[in-house]
């Protein structure tokens, strides 16, 4: 060990610097890794929606078009569908670096505008659902782990085995049906209610924006609509959470130092909240971004149901009609939400983990 | 001599084994007894099976024959009530389990075949081999599940068929990274490293030595992920790109309940119907991975 | 001057598959402040569920019976509340493997005050004066430093101190050592000694080391215990203990193991291996493995009769009797 002063400030200071070196460094590897990442899966997404056996021109045309050769023709080069593939390849990267994603087949604006409308949308859907499946989800899991194989455990076992295995479709279809339909306790469809606008554009999500220009009764109904699609969101995801949670900290608890924590006569609470969740957090924060993950895939099934104008129902539609600019454009959103993803739960890793920080 | 009462004791388990739970059942008690969830998980299957099994036999009516009582609730007639043409929603909900349980299972089974090779390959031969099956499969993984499905099925056509390649397809790499690590950890265990020592071949150890250790983890996520199959393929029934109308499929039923939401039977019981059979192989599945952990097995055996 | 832990007939029944085994049997041994004691014995002797059954952190379903007391307390009849009170505060154990017992991602100042904040109330910066006073007085250099580092930066030898200093933070009277140096290199383990000696000696404090090594024993231990099979064997002053044994099992440990009064003879070990819990045998639990046993040894079961003013043997026969 080295042997610095023992005045406090002076040896705080080399220390948060060589701190603020670490994570510097840290950002820039993972952004690095990050692009090239992304320059994969458009090659891929490129690759494979261009090699499938569908046809653009046929599911974008109507059925007397499809025989009318100038009219297929006329198609395929608008879109540049003529020219060879690494020359497409090679002109779509440009494009997308000029921040230009692309004409949708289907709604014949920029894929950017279309994805800068949707995005948020599902954005806030999702965060919403993260953030009351991590509450929840992790909640349960710390009582399971502490009742371990008492009633309450089992029944918690049961219930989030149930959560893991509802299909996400029918569970929204039940709860609008009940909720909205018959109790009438939550909106059943939007983001808002028919007459209201939209509040000031900041973020697009819509609870941020009410809430930051002061519009509460937006605010509001902005969160209502949010809560039964969310929650519908979140079933499957507490339902993993509470698992991993439960997991995690059971083999923690297995560990010498939680017993070291006991023989130091520390309260029970202390030695769960501090000693054994605190390092059950790092494979929380790793399920909880596989979550996220499974939460997008949810959205492609519920916005329907709720008539949330998101991306899930772009990247439905899209597909169906093999509309390959935006095709990609939501590839390159996914990609783009994985490479978040995974740089938020590295930092927190470092943030809860001394270890990772420091090696 | 002063009998104290039991020493006392922290409330949750300590650092040991708690075995002290399964104290209460006598220890011949057969080892399935032990695990009611499991147990509830086989019935329900096994009902399932019997019940696709028979259909044809048991259900009153056929699940394709539409009539003019259409959206009617359940009653006497129509036990689960009928659908927008007039179908029988009970007969078409038993019929849909001859599609979608035998599906699901075939589907895992592929998917576990292709994934266990090629994990097995890249795990064993290492080098640009491991690397190129490795980076496929991790992109693979990083596209939520669905959606992939989704650009899958719809790039191959809105049939049943691409619905079970499309999860195929999205299913493959989790085996794949797992037999991968299991063969590599094995590669360097003592007893593969015996077996080459003592001659060996390079096959004969992957299927005699590796092969047994590989296979029971393997099968529990083999068992975990019907379930997932199930939800998957029915999911994408719902969006359309699956079972075609006029087939009784569970998704595309609730999709068609979807359309009529205020006839709640139509959309309600083939839901159900998903829930219990992915319920029961999640049950199954979460017990044998109970067995098959070292830390928890011990609670289950003794 | 009265015991500070007086153990007596002390018997420990864990679940089994065949039913409740014991694995204390009977133990009884007192401990006084200022000095250290030392209990001796092979894995699966007791001695670990001993040490556990002081803080009253023994597995699921175990029972206990006899009597511990601390200070004329009975530890047995506490209820949870009153034994969280006295861990940490009067007793306080430093485990076998640093590396594993001190959390990995906590800082060291947070491992040390917490419990010392808890027990005794004092302030935070009060806490880490007096914690970076502990590291001192186990040489652990920069102090304040160390406060806010981790485990992992240090190395085995300096982790151990840190773990003793963890123990001493809420001033105990006692402190149970089990294998404290086991897990070190052989170069650092008499460091980790003299410190206990030291702490002993400087604190009044009361310290019980457990361990298989009589090498250690000889160098910390004033008085030692020499358990098998959940029973004590024989039991007196170390020095003595370890010149002239009188029970057959210690005098075999002393021919197997390597320690300093052996003179270099060539070892010799014991044959079979010690009974698993549930399989004691009856009579004596050594006598399958004894070369002095005798026909009672397998029937009447030894208890331990006192053969001086402190030594204690539980062997009837007493076949070393001649060799002392």
């Amino acid at each position: 060990m080295s042997s610095a002063s023992a005045t406090a400030p002076a040896v705080l200071r080399p220390r948060k610097e060589a701190r603020h070196r670490d994570l510097r460094r840290f950002l820039v590897q993972r952004l690095g890794t990050g692009v090239v990442l992304l320059v994969g899966i458009t090659l891929v997404a490129f690759v494979v929606t261009h090699l499938v056996p569908g046809d653009p021109a046929a599911a974008n045309l109507g059925q007397r078009a499809i025989g009318n050769p100038a009219a297929v023709a006329a198609f395929r080069h608008q879109y540049g569908l003529d020219r060879p593939l690494p020359v497409q390849y090679i002109v779509y990267l440009k494009d997308l670096l000029h921040g230009n994603l692309g004409i949708s087949e289907q709604s014949h604006r920029p894929v950017l505008t279309d994805l800068s409308e949707y995005v948020p949308a599902t954005i806030e859907l999702a965060l919403f659902a993260i953030v009351l499946s991590m509450l929840i989800g992790i909640a349960l899991g710390i009582v399971a782990a502490v009742f371990r194989d008492r009633w309450l455990d089992q029944f918690i076992r049961i219930v989030s085995l149930a959560g893991v295995s509802m299909p996400v479709f029918w569970i929204a279809l039940v709860a609008f049906y009940l909720l909205f339909f018959k109790l009438g306790w939550l909106p059943g469809g939007g983001r808002l209610d028919p007459t209201q606008n939209n509040p000031a554009h900041l973020t697009g999500l819509f609870t941020v924006d009410a809430a930051l220009h002061g519009q509460w009764t937006l605010f509001w109904s902005a969160l209502r609509h949010l809560i039964l699609p969310g929650l519908v969101l979140a079933i499957y995801t507490v339902g993993m959470l509470t698992r991993f949670t439960r997991a995690s900290m059971l083999e923690i608890m297995g560990n010498d130092y939680v017993r070291a924590a006991r023989l130091k006569g520390l309260p029970e609470r202390v030695i769960v909240l501090r000693h054994v969740l605190r390092p059950a957090l790092v494979s929380i924060i790793t399920v909880a971004g596989v979550a996220f993950g499974s939460l997008l895939s949810g959205t492609v099934l519920v916005e329907n149901i709720f008539s949330w104008p998101g991306v899930g129902q772009y990247a439905y539609r899209s597909a169906i009609n093999l509309d390959l600019p935006a095709i990609m454009g939501v590839s390159l959103f996914v990609a783009l939400v994985y490479i978040v993803v995974n740089l938020i739960v590295d930092l927190l890793y470092g943030v809860i983990d001394p270890r990772i920080r420091l090696s | 001599m002063t009998v104290a009462a039991p020493a006392p004791l922290e409330p949750p388990a300590t650092a040991v084994v708690d075995n002290a739970r399964w104290r209460r059942l006598r220890p011949d008690t057969p080892l399935p007894w032990r695990r009611p969830l499991a147990l509830a998980g086989l019935a329900i299957i096994g009902a399932w099976a019997v019940m696709a099994l028979f259909a044809p036999l048991i259900a009153p009516d056929n699940p394709l024959a539409q009539n003019f009582a259409t959206l009617r609730p359940p009653s006497g007639a129509h036990w689960f009530g009928t659908d927008e043409l007039g179908r029988d929603v009970f007969s078409r909900v038993l019929f849909g389990a001859r599609i979608t349980l035998p599906l699901a299972v075939i589907l895992v089974i592929a998917a576990m075949i292709i994934g266990a090779v090629l994990g097995g390959i890249a795990g064993f031969f290492g080098g640009w081999v491991d690397n190129l099956i490795m980076r496929i499969a991790d992109l693979v993984f990083a596209f939520p599940g669905i959606i992939l499905a989704l650009a899958v099925a719809a790039a191959l056509g809105p049939q049943l068929r691409n619905a079970v390649i499309a999860v195929i397809v999205v299913s493959w790499p989790a085996y794949a990274r797992l037999v991968r690590s299991l063969v590599l950890s094995a590669r360097s265990s003592q007893y593969v490293v015996a077996s080459r020592l003592l001659g060996s071949s390079g096959l004969r150890v992957l299927f005699i030595d590796v092969r047994p250790n590989a296979a029971g983890p393997t099968l529990v996520l083999a068992a975990l992920d019907i379930g997932n199959a199930v939800l998957l393929l029915s999911g994408l029934s719902f969006l359309g790109l699956g079972a075609q109308p006029p087939t009784a499929e569970w998704g595309a039923m609730v999709a068609e309940g979807a359309q009529n939401f205020s006839d709640w039977w139509v959309g309600m019981f083939p839901g159900l119907a998903i829930l219990t059979v992915v319920l029961a192989f999640n049950f199954i599945g979460d017990t044998l991975r109970d067995m098959l952990d070292p830390r928890t097995a011990r609670a289950v055996r003794v | 001057m009265g015991a500070l832990l007086q153990v007596e007939n002390l018997t420990v029944a864990l679940p089994t598959r065949s039913g409740y085994q014991n694995a204390v049997d009977g133990v009884s041994f007192a401990v006084d402040a200022g000095e250290v004691m030392g209990i001796a014995g092979e894995s699966g002797s007791g001695k670990t569920m001993t040490a556990l059954s002081l803080f009253g952190l023994l597995p699921h379903g175990a029972r206990t019976s006899g009597s511990i007391r601390l200070d004329g307390g009975e530890l047995l009849d506490m209820n949870a509340k009153q034994l969280r009170a006295i861990r940490g505060r009067q007793i306080a154990m430093v485990s076998q493997d640093p590396a594993t017992a001190l959390h990995p991602i906590l800082s060291i100042g947070t491992q040390m005050t917490e419990h010392m904040r808890h027990h005794l109330g004092v302030s935070k910066s009060e806490a880490l004066t007096r914690a970076a006073d502990l590291l001192g007085t186990v040489r652990i250099p920069d102090p304040e430093q160390a406060l806010h580092s981790y485990p992992g930066q240090f190395s085995g030898g300096m982790r151990q101190r840190i773990a003793i200093a963890v123990a001493l933070a809420a001033e105990p009277r006692l402190l149970v050592a089990d294998e404290p140096t086991t897990a070190l290199d052989v170069t650092v383990q008499a460091g980790i000694l003299r410190l206990l000696d030291r702490l002993c000696r400087e604190r009044g404090l009361a310290v019980i080391v457990i361990t298989h090594d009589l090498g250690v024993m000889s160098a910390t231990a004033r008085r030692l215990c020499v358990m098998y099979a959940g029973r004590l064997a024989e039991a007196g002053p170390t020095s003595e203990l370890l010149a002239s044994p009188r029970h057959p099992y210690t005098r075999g440990l002393l021919d197997a193991l390597p320690h300093p009064e052996a003179g270099g003879a060539p070892l010799v070990p014991i044959g079979g291996s010690p009974p698993s819990l549930g399989r004691v045998p009856a009579g004596c639990p050594f006598h399958p493995r004894c070369r002095y046993a005798q026909p009672l040894c397998a029937t009447e079961r030894p208890e331990p009769k006192p053969i001086s003013d402190l030594h204690l043997l539980a062997c009837p026969p007493d076949p070393l009797r001649a060799a002392s």
